[in-house]
């Protein structure tokens, strides 16, 4: 790399091929211009939210709304909402709907790739083609809506759970990944002894962290953001989720019903917490535990197990 | 998109003890695998309950269901509910709706995951390359309510941009609420949620191409534009192509969630696409017989347009998302 190397290529640019002209300092510049516009678009959106939702109340009648330029720092929103009521509530029920629904689906889906992970075993075809008949055609809404009320469900957490505990694709994409693995090593755990469940457990889990870790994460992230199950069938609104009350208290701008905590904070805009602040730690609660695990998903992106599982 | 193909691909180390036991006695095989039945059980149970169920609920597109009888005892009205349907303008104004987004989003959505892979991959320094890539994937595991409401935070009424028109004496608009623009809004939404995550497979596609043909190219005196002209955009047509094709398999679907949110700030005549005429009109005027028919006529051409998708995907000599 050195002996072709201009003495002038510094930093990018000894990156640069032997082969390729040097950039032009217009096309540089649009480059340069437009890298930092996508990173803007994304980025700026979050500045503004999390900017706001720790500012004291002065600094918003100052901006006149949402704050960019930093001026003091206040936690007042957050302790506002973290101190009971609605906000406090449907944290605590995403949370714990997250925690529950992403065992669950993972163990379920987890069992279910190993079980059919190898061909030839009784009823192996038949099954694999229920769990793959499931991409082509959704039930539809009005039948499972009809199917949750009658089994009883509504108003429960178990219909924010069950309903979409399985999804196929990552069953699809984990049995995959299990049955290339090295069978040798798995055959000789059998010959050994070794039960089918603590092959899973013990040989089969071990060399296969990264793709568990990445299903699971994936779940998660999904009852996370889940809000249309909470829509559907939740009636009371001590039961919702955080994304219902960001979409009815934020989006909508409306109060919550019997949320006498978020009401009073409504009402008095004037007060050291302003309603704003407020809102905008709303979105914050909604978007930390995306932004706490996206590091762990996002190493997984260049391993290929992704990128994989998209291509197919 | 794995598919169908799964059921024949033959895996590493096909002569295991249990392939080769395929021909043994179906009595042998269950007394050997009973236990990955019950591995399997839960989630067969799972499917077959919340997906296999309902679908054969389905039914009450054919009955006029009352909730207080249930579906044993609803009488059945055969095809009468698709006959209203079709006579009914609105399902027609949600199905225009619909394919007007679609084609929208063709034209103004496509492209775009492709020419943001282009300018991620022609990045030098990988320690940028993986920061931006980190950047714009990040939308994609957002939710629908986040994303909308940091769209409204932005560009509402009381957002970013009219706070700074309204410093500045400038008439203020919002964007948030008019009909006309909205389907710009959604799909500049769609654009910020998963356009990055879309340049992924475009990504995996231009990290295959062989830089040799970067560089016969250079040494024949193609510049810049011409070997991507040249070498990177066919290496991408048949990723476009297969990507394309899907897409217009999936013509009916526009994104229910991200519709239903923004319906009442812009209105029915806007905002109305088949998925939330078939809510509205089952889950909100309690007509389930009637929604169920119109979700079943949209289930029915999706699969038909699917199927048709996959079919020209495999004459273009595409995989598909499932195979023959």
């Amino acid at each position: 790399m050195t002996t072709t190397a201009p003495a002038r290529r510094t930093g990018a640019a000894r990156n640069r091929p032997a082969w390729d002209e040097p950039p032009t300092r217009i096309g540089q510049t649009a480059k340069g211009v437009l890298v930092g516009l996508v990173l803007l678009a994304v980025l700026f959106p979050l500045w503004v939210v999390v900017v706001t939702s720790v500012s004291p109340a002065s600094a918003i009648t100052e901006a006149g709304g949402l704050v960019i330029v930093p001026d003091g720092f206040s936690l007042g929103a957050y302790a506002e909402l973290l101190s009971g009521g609605v906000v406090t509530r449907s944290v605590l029920v995403s949370t714990g709907v997250t925690i529950i629904g992403t065992l669950f689906s993972t163990v379920v889906t987890l069992l279910a790739a190993y079980g059919l992970s190898r061909p030839g075993s009784f009823a192996h075809r038949p099954l694999l083609f229920l769990v793959l008949l499931t991409f082509l055609f959704g039930p539809g809404l009005i039948p499972t809506y009809l199917l949750v009320n009658s089994l009883g469900l509504l108003d429960t957490y178990a219909a924010l759970v069950l309903p979409g505990a399985v999804a196929a694709f990552n069953l699809v994409v984990l049995r995959s990944f299990f049955m290339n693995l090295p069978q040798e090593v798995i055959d000789s755990a059998r010959i050994d002894g070794a039960s089918e469940f603590g092959v899973l457990t013990r040989i089969v889990l071990p060399l296969s962290k990264g793709v568990t870790a990445v299903i699971a994460l994936f779940y998660g992230v999904g009852y996370w953001n889940a809000f249309f199950n909470a829509f559907l069938y939740l009636n009371s609104n001590e039961k919702w989720p955080l994304q219902m009350v960001l979409r009815t208290y934020v989006l909508q701008g409306q109060s919550i019903p019997g949320a006498s905590a978020v009401d009073s904070t409504l009402d008095h805009t004037g007060g050291p917490v302003a309603s704003l602040a407020i809102k905008m730690a709303v979105i914050v609660l909604a978007l930390v535990p995306v932004l706490v695990v996206y590091p762990f998903v996002q190493k997984h992106f260049t391993k290929g197990v992704i990128v994989g599982a998209i291509k197919g | 998109m794995p598919g169908a193909d799964l059921l024949d691909r033959p895996t590493v180390g096909t002569r295991t003890p249990a392939a080769a036991g395929r021909r043994a006695g179906w009595r042998r095989r269950l007394r050997r695998d009973w236990v990955l039945l019950v591995m399997v059980a839960p989630a067969i149970g799972l499917l077959t309950v919340f997906h296999y169920v309902p679908l054969l609920g389905n039914v009450v597109a054919f009955q006029d269901y009352s909730p207080f009888v249930g579906m044993a005892y609803s009488p059945w009205v055969g095809f009468s509910n698709f006959v209203r349907i079709m006579e009914d303008p609105e399902f027609w104004s949600a199905t225009v709706n619909t394919l007007v987004i679609t084609a929208f989003q063709l034209v103004f959505y496509f492209p775009i995951p492709i020419g943001l892979a282009l300018l991620v991959h022609s990045l030098l320094s990988p320690r940028l390359r993986m920061f931006v890539q980190s950047v714009v994937y990040l939308p994609h595991f957002f939710s629908w309510v986040l994303v909308i409401t940091l769209f409204q935070q932005m560009l509402g009424g009381a957002g970013v941009l009219n706070q700074v028109l309204r410093a500045n004496g400038a008439a203020t608009f919002d964007i948030m609420t008019d009909p006309d623009l909205f389907i710009a809004l959604v799909t500049a939404q769609g654009v910020w949620k998963d356009a990055g995550w879309g340049a992924i497979v475009f990504l995996a596609a231009l990290a295959t191409v062989d830089t040799s043909l970067y560089e016969a190219a250079a040494v024949d005196g193609a510049g810049r534009w011409r070997r991507m002209w040249h070498v990177t955009l066919p290496a991408l047509i048949p990723v476009i192509v297969l990507l394309l094709i899907l897409r217009l398999g999936e013509a009916l679907t526009v994104g229910f969630e991200q519709f239903l949110l923004q319906r009442d700030a812009v209105g029915q005549e806007a905002a109305e696409v088949l998925d939330t005429y078939v809510y509205f009109t089952g889950v909100v005027n309690a007509d389930f017989s009637y929604a169920a028919a119109a979700g079943l006529i949209k289930g029915v051409i999706g699969l038909l347009l699917v199927l048709a998708a996959n079919k020209v995907a495999h004459m273009v000599g595409e995989q598909g998302v499932y195979s023959r």
